[in-house]
């Protein structure tokens, strides 16, 4: 399943895009995330995958802020930590 | 009392045809969402009663009240439900349900019920939120974008301009047609913003109907726009209150260039239905079916 969380409002589009197919649940991104934004979570067909809590699902341009600076940015910690290669910013 | 242009017709209905209470297995879905709630019992995976009716500020009490008038009249008490699967925003206070499931997988299934399972891309244009979603041909979900920030596009946006304009919310579809000319669509994508957009429409001589064609073009606009990010694959379908609205559904099939298919029942009722099939699922993983 490709899940997108996150929304769209006039200054952008702001979502997290995760391919849950790819996800084996470890929890490697929710740990390395600095904001507190993922989370792992049974989903509606019993599997064990990553999840933007619903905490910052409405938030997202700001919780992921600190990891964006505007130049020379890193890659996010959050990609760097899925071997699997699950998660994707889309801003 | 004023009249109240915002108000919707709550409803029930139950099969006049009373066999499918004989010892068939009985499920039940309930998904309160943020301005309606709908509760729907099945019998063997048919539908046989359901009510649809606003959620209210208190929504524990809801969606009690809407599974009893569903049951209304039927003999049938809630016990005997014999499982019963809660979605929906509100979901979490369906205090009698066994079990809690996204919105997203529930609409995704009952659009597969409802509209046949030809049924790819399903928008739900709720109450409050708007969602696309992708599934396969057994109705599950294999992608979804949900914009849950805001009201732009969704049925309480209708409603706070059926007050404004003061039509009643069921005719707004049609009277956005009669004009002579398509008005360009409200710019502002915010509700608030739109309102205020709309009153200094009506303040420069627009009449009602166009001001409300601008509105309908404008929903439909913010929806394609979502839908495009995801990506469209026919069939397409649309539930929700607003799937009920012909004002956004045509002038979003003109602008996505493919028509929308005709549900069997209400299209307010697909989160529930598909919560009493998950019901009926997990009832017989559970062995109890």
């Amino acid at each position: 399943m490709i899940a997108n969380y996150g929304y769209k409002d006039g200054s952008g589009e702001y979502f997290i895009v995760m391919d849950t197919d790819r996800c084996d649940g470890c929890g490697d991104c929710v740990t390395r995330c600095p904001a507190g934004v993922l989370e792992i979570i049974l989903n509606d067909y019993d599997e064990k995958v990553a999840a933007v809590t619903d905490e910052h699902r409405r938030k997202l341009k700001y919780s992921c802020a600190p990891c964006k600076p505007v130049s020379n940015r890193p890659v996010l910690p959050c990609v760097a930590a899925c071997k699997p290669e699950v998660l994707r910013h889309s801003w | 009392m004023a009249q109240e242009f915002w108000r919707w017709k709550e409803y029930n209905w139950r099969d006049p045809n009373e066999s499918w209470k004989n010892g068939a297995f009985l499920t039940g879905g309930v998904d309160v969402g943020s301005v309606s709630t709908q509760a729907v019992v099945m019998a063997n995976g048919t539908l046989c009663a359901f009510a649809n009716m606003r959620t209210g500020s208190d929504s524990p009490d809801s969606s009690r009240k809407a599974m009893n008038w569903a049951l209304e009249g039927t003999g049938l008490t809630m016990e005997q439900i014999r499982y019963i699967v809660g979605t929906g925003y509100g979901r979490v206070n369906v205090s009698f349900a066994h079990r809690t499931i996204t919105e997203i997988a529930c609409h995704a299934r009952g659009a597969n019920f409802m509209y046949g399972p030809t049924v790819k891309t399903v928008l739900d244009m709720g109450g409050q939120d708007c969602k696309v979603i992708r599934c396969d041909e057994k109705g599950k979900v294999s992608a979804f974008l949900m914009n849950d920030k805001c009201a732009a596009g969704t049925g309480r946006g209708m409603e706070v301009f059926a007050d404004l304009l003061s039509v009643p919310l069921e005719q707004i579809g049609d009277l956005s047609f009669q004009v002579e000319k398509e008005p360009p669509p409200v710019s502002s994508t915010c509700v608030v913003f739109a309102k205020t957009e709309a009153v200094g429409l009506l303040r420069a001589g627009w009449p009602k109907n166009d001001v409300l064609a601008a509105y309908c073009s404008a929903m439909s606009h913010r929806v394609y726009a979502l839908l495009e990010r995801l990506g469209v694959e026919n069939d397409f379908a649309i539930t929700g209150g607003i799937a009920k609205n012909p004002g956004v559904v045509k002038r979003l099939e003109g602008e996505l260039k493919l028509k929308a298919l005709t549900p069997r029942f209400d299209p307010q009722l697909a989160g529930a239905v598909g919560a009493a099939l998950f019901a009926r699922t997990l009832a017989q993983k559970e062995g109890m079916a």
